[in-house]
């Protein structure tokens, strides 16, 4: 990590809960999906937070906090310390500029009735200072080949890609207005194993030539741990531990976490006997009922009446120093 | 930089559209009912090219007489010639269908716009008025305008019928605009869009019009057939379009008194019915299935 | 589990249980003529798990289909090759003949359980159906074996669960019913079509686990389809890896991660991000997987392949490379100088 750690995005406390509603004409609430419940990190410029959990975490509606696609029930989310939920609307266009996100599906992401280079320059049509008329072409082009994409492309529509360059073409979209953050929401899942890595090579290449700040959200954690600085582990709308790469991944203290890292395959057939299994029972409980408590109680080998009473809080354990909320948080290693 | 990856699918820029196109190139179904769309609509706006007779020039002294030069189709009760008439009620029930489904068009698109995309209390609010129209038989409800606009002064001409059925055809298409705009507004690119800070205005336009448009299309094309049906069923029932105008309906009605004795006046207007309406049916069809994702 | 019976087949010694031969197949799309399988042969013997690896569009998949005899056909079309089970050739049996080989010889799990199921009837209900309807079982009989078999799936409280609809069930125990369902007529195969790809990590881990054991408990056949390295090093013994409708390595499973003899194999390998080190920059195989209705020709992996010599691989389509340790193969002209590493 740069010595200068400096923080352009922080989240405080966020949280969302969709109602459940029953009824058309005269709807009553029944309920409430508590997709994200109180969640806090920061990102520094240049740095990439990866954000794992499995369905039902709550890691998608997080990303969409983030881009203000959805209002949040409490909690803020500073952009370079101004609340983006208080914002203006000139002040909101602007953050438009600094954070842009890359979507998980390259086939639904694309308009289909629209050219590639009608897509990648619409950013130049709202934002129109950014840059003149008569430059948009050459600066779609420009776009175009700095991603790994033919220029002379520009007047193809999506489908005639592959999903490999459609996801490129989502990428050139989203840094066409020169971000400072992007925010990647599985963005190399719906691909191929050969093209995943180009992908993620080309995201790496942008972060260091451009300075980006990226928070990458998956499920992959070997996808995760590759290109992440800090990883914060997600279950049913909560950060269960968050810390670096090596903290995660060499040295985690949550039980969850250990059990994430336990059932990842490990394409290496010699390593199957000598592995450190842990297997979870059933499934991630529904985020419209959580369990009281600690939320991974149900499914904890841990667990003890007062993971039922009380709920641990995100601190610094003494088994290691970094957050991890756990009554019974202790080093074990998982991953060789 | 890594290099350009070859895209391994076809060279040339092919719109959705595009392909639609290629597909309906090949669908007879489609040449079928374009070339008799294209020559009723021939015939609706010049009639004069397809007939040199006067429609009008009705002459009892040629009450059921046999097909002449002049006219190919023999002539009707009233000696009018069936040939020149057929040609000209073309032009009524085009203009009628043609009118009617343009509003119908508009009101359905504007409405379901609003509806699909605002959603909350203005889709409730539209959805109900819409279930309430369409729960209203169209034919009863025709009669009742009808014979409302023609009680306080206003002829039913083709302006009126147009009006009364665009008025009552819309639920069925705005429904598909409004279920069309729901499933569109839903899509990841709509979102991406937002997040590039687009104003409700684009996404509407750029966005969600052009990828909600070809299921109403085909519904707006099916509701033109039905509406000449319709149309020819109010002139036949003597509510629609009245005498000086010529229209199938009520020629059929003029002449269905005498089926027994010359059947032909009776049959060539409904003959050319028939045909016009099952023609936009297949013609609609026939988009239907090649703007069909599943299809493909 | 005494009701399930396991009948080992004895054959003559050289025959193997299943033996997919020379196999071609092609769909006739709008646009042309797709080849998606172009001559693939492998074979399985009893109790053995054999993973065939391949992205989207390799043809892994059609295989399968074309062996339960479930290809939809057209568009697909069976140009020439054999499926011999227990030395009969599936493909020329009458399709009487072939239903009694599904399901009750080789059975199929595939990815989507969901869509699998039928919603409207009760997941016992569904369960004991197959075994009423193709073994004749009585109806109270039936229901107890799909009990025994939900149990041997480890579905907690089967009993209280044979009235509940799939919807009811989570996606890891919707997957252990459609596996149940398959064990169901006891089949000596079991070919799971990307079992778990649709399954959280922890839940994949359990259902991977599972089926690993009842390959044991019963003494089970697996073909194991899937694009996922990490998931055939923990189960698979051997490992076919498939590109453009071609086998291009074959390989025990610990040979072919140790080393690989196929450049295309070695990519992927390379490729993958892992879980037990932070990597540099990902190694890649450069290009796309080429379009099924232009295969290049000469290798078709040439055209992405770092080891490519001009004019022999562009223009010779590689045979079968036998490599040092028994059945090993790659389709490689430089099989084994990528093996030792020495091709340049």
């Amino acid at each position: 990590m740069a010595p200068q750690r400096e923080t352009i995005l922080r989240v405080e406390n966020i949280a969302k809960y969709f109602p459940i509603t029953r009824g058309i004409v005269f709807q009553t609430k029944i309920g409430e999906v508590k997709a994200v419940d109180g969640v806090s990190f920061d990102l520094a410029k240049g740095e990439t937070v990866g954000v794992v959990g499995e369905s039902g975490c709550g890691k998608s509606t997080l990303a969409r906090l983030i881009m203000r696609l959805e209002h949040p029930t409490r909690g803020q989310v500073f952009y370079q310390d101004r609340d983006i939920f208080a914002m203006p609307g000139s002040a909101l266009r602007r953050l438009r500029r600094n954070i842009q996100m890359v979507m998980q599906d390259p086939y639904t992401s694309l308009n289909p009735r629209m050219t590639v280079g009608d897509i990648i320059g619409e950013p130049f049509e709202i934002h129109r200072d950014v840059a003149p008329r008569g430059d948009r072409r050459r600066k779609v082009q420009e776009l175009l080949d700095y991603v790994g994409l033919n220029p002379e492309h520009i007047s193809r529509y999506p489908h005639q890609f592959s999903g490999g360059q459609r996801q490129r073409i989502g990428i050139a979209r989203a840094l066409a207005l020169r971000p400072k953050i992007i925010v990647c929401d599985e963005p190399v899942s719906a691909l191929d194993v050969s093209i995943q890595a180009q992908v993620i090579n080309l995201l790496e290449r942008l972060q260091n030539e451009l300075g980006l700040a990226y928070i990458f959200i998956a499920h992959d954690l070997s996808v995760v741990r590759h290109i992440s600085d800090r990883v914060a582990v997600m279950y049913l709308g909560k950060v269960v531990e968050i810390g670096t790469e090596d903290e995660i991944y060499g040295r985690p203290t949550h039980p969850y976490t250990q059990a994430l890292l336990s059932a990842v395959p490990v394409p290496d057939p010699t390593a199957r006997a000598h592995r450190d299994v842990i297997r979870l029972e059933g499934d991630v409980p529904s985020p419209a009922n959580p369990p009281s408590g600690c939320r991974f109680r149900t499914r904890c080998w841990k667990a003890k009446p007062i993971c039922t009473e009380q709920e641990p809080p995100l601190t610094a354990q003494q088994a290691d120093p970094h957050l991890s909320a756990c009554h019974f948080a202790e080093l074990r290693h998982v991953v060789a | 930089m890594s290099s350009p990856e070859e895209s391994t699918t076809l060279a040339k820029p092919r719109s959705l559209a595009a392909d639609a196109w290629y597909d309906l190139r090949r669908s007879p179904i489609f040449w079928i009912a374009s070339i008799i769309v294209v020559a009723l609509v021939g015939i609706a706006a010049f009639p004069g090219l397809f007939t040199s007779a006067d429609p009008k020039a009705c002459s009892l002294d040629f009450r059921f007489a046999g097909p002449g030069p002049e006219a190919p189709f023999g002539y009707d009760v009233q000696g009018c010639n069936v040939y020149a008439r057929t040609m000209y009620g073309a032009r009524s029930s085009i203009e009628v269908g043609l009118f009617a489904t343009l509003m119908a068009g508009t009101i359905a698109f504007a409405l379901g716009m609003a509806a699909g995309f605002y959603g909350r209390w203005i889709d409730t609010l539209l959805s109900r008025s819409l279930d309430v129209i369409a729960s209203i038989p169209l034919l009863l409800a025709a009669i009742v305008l009808l014979k409302r606009l023609s009680a306080t002064g206003g002829s039913t001409g083709v302006w009126s019928v147009a009006f009364t059925l665009g008025v009552l055809g819309w639920p069925v298409a705005a429904r598909v605009v409004r279920s069309s705009v729901i499933s569109a507004k839903q899509q990841d690119y709509v979102q991406a869009a937002r997040m590039l800070g687009a104003g409700n205005g684009r996404i509407m336009l750029r966005h969600i019009l052009p990828n909600a448009m070809a299921p109403a299309i085909v519904v707006l094309t099916i509701m033109l057939g039905t509406v000449i049906a319709t149309e020819a069923t109010l002139s036949f029932l003597g509510i629609g379009l009245q005498p000086p105008a010529i229209s199938w309906g009520g020629s059929i009605n003029d002449n269905s008194a005498y089926v027994r004795t010359a059947a032909g006046p009776l049959l060539w207007p409904a003959g050319f019915l028939a045909v016009t309406v099952l023609a936009f049916i297949m013609l609609g069809d026939a988009i239907r299935d090649a703007f069909d994702p599943r299809m493909r | 589990m005494t009701d399930i019976q396991i009948q080992l087949d004895r054959v003559a010694d050289d025959a193997h249980l299943l033996d997919v031969r020379d196999l071609f197949i092609e769909f006739h799309t709008r646009d042309g003529i797709a080849k998606v399988i172009n001559g693939v042969s492998y074979h399985l013997d009893a109790g053995e798990a054999l993973a065939v690896l391949g992205e989207s569009g390799s043809g892994k998949s059609v295989t399968a289909q074309a062996i339960m005899g479930i290809l939809d056909i057209p568009p697909g079309k069976i140009v020439s090759g054999q499926i011999c089970y227990n030395g009969r050739d599936l493909l020329s049996l009458p399709e009487k003949e072939r239903r009694q080989v599904r399901g009750k010889e080789i059975a199929m799990v595939f990815q989507d359980a969901l869509s699998a199921l039928n919603p409207v009837f009760p997941v016992g209900w569904q369960i004991s159906e197959t075994l009423r309807h193709r073994e004749g079982v009585a109806r109270a009989d039936a229901l107890r074996r799909a009990v025994e078999l939900m149990e041997l799936v480890r579905i907690p409280a089967a009993k209280q669960r044979l009235r509940d609809y799939p919807h009811e069930f989570s996606g890891g125990m919707r997957q252990r019913v459609m596996i149940a369902m398959s064990l169901a007529l006891s089949p000596k195969i079991l070919i799971a079509d990307e079992p778990t790809t649709a399954l959280d990590v922890t839940v994949q881990a359990q259902v991977m686990d599972l089926l690993a054991e009842l390959r044991r408990e019963l003494h089970m056949a697996m073909i194991l389809i899937t694009h996922d390295l990490g998931v055939v090093a923990d189960v698979a013994d051997r490992i076919a890896v498939m590109y453009a409708g071609r086998i291009v390595e074959h390989a025990d499973v610990h040979d072919l991660y140790a080393v690989q003899g196929h450049p295309y194999t070695k990519g992927l390998i390379d490729s993958i991000p892992r879980l037990d080190h932070k990597g540099q920059e990902l190694a890649t195989i450069q290009g796309l997987p080429p379009s099924l209705m232009d295969i290049p020709r000469g290798c078709p992996f040439h055209p992405r392949c770092p080891y490519r010599k001009d004019p022999i691989c562009s223009t010779q389509v590689p045979t079968d490379q036998r490599l040092a340790s028994g059945t090993r193969t790659s389709r490689c002209h430089f099989a084994k100088e990528v093996l030792d590493g020495t091709a340049a």
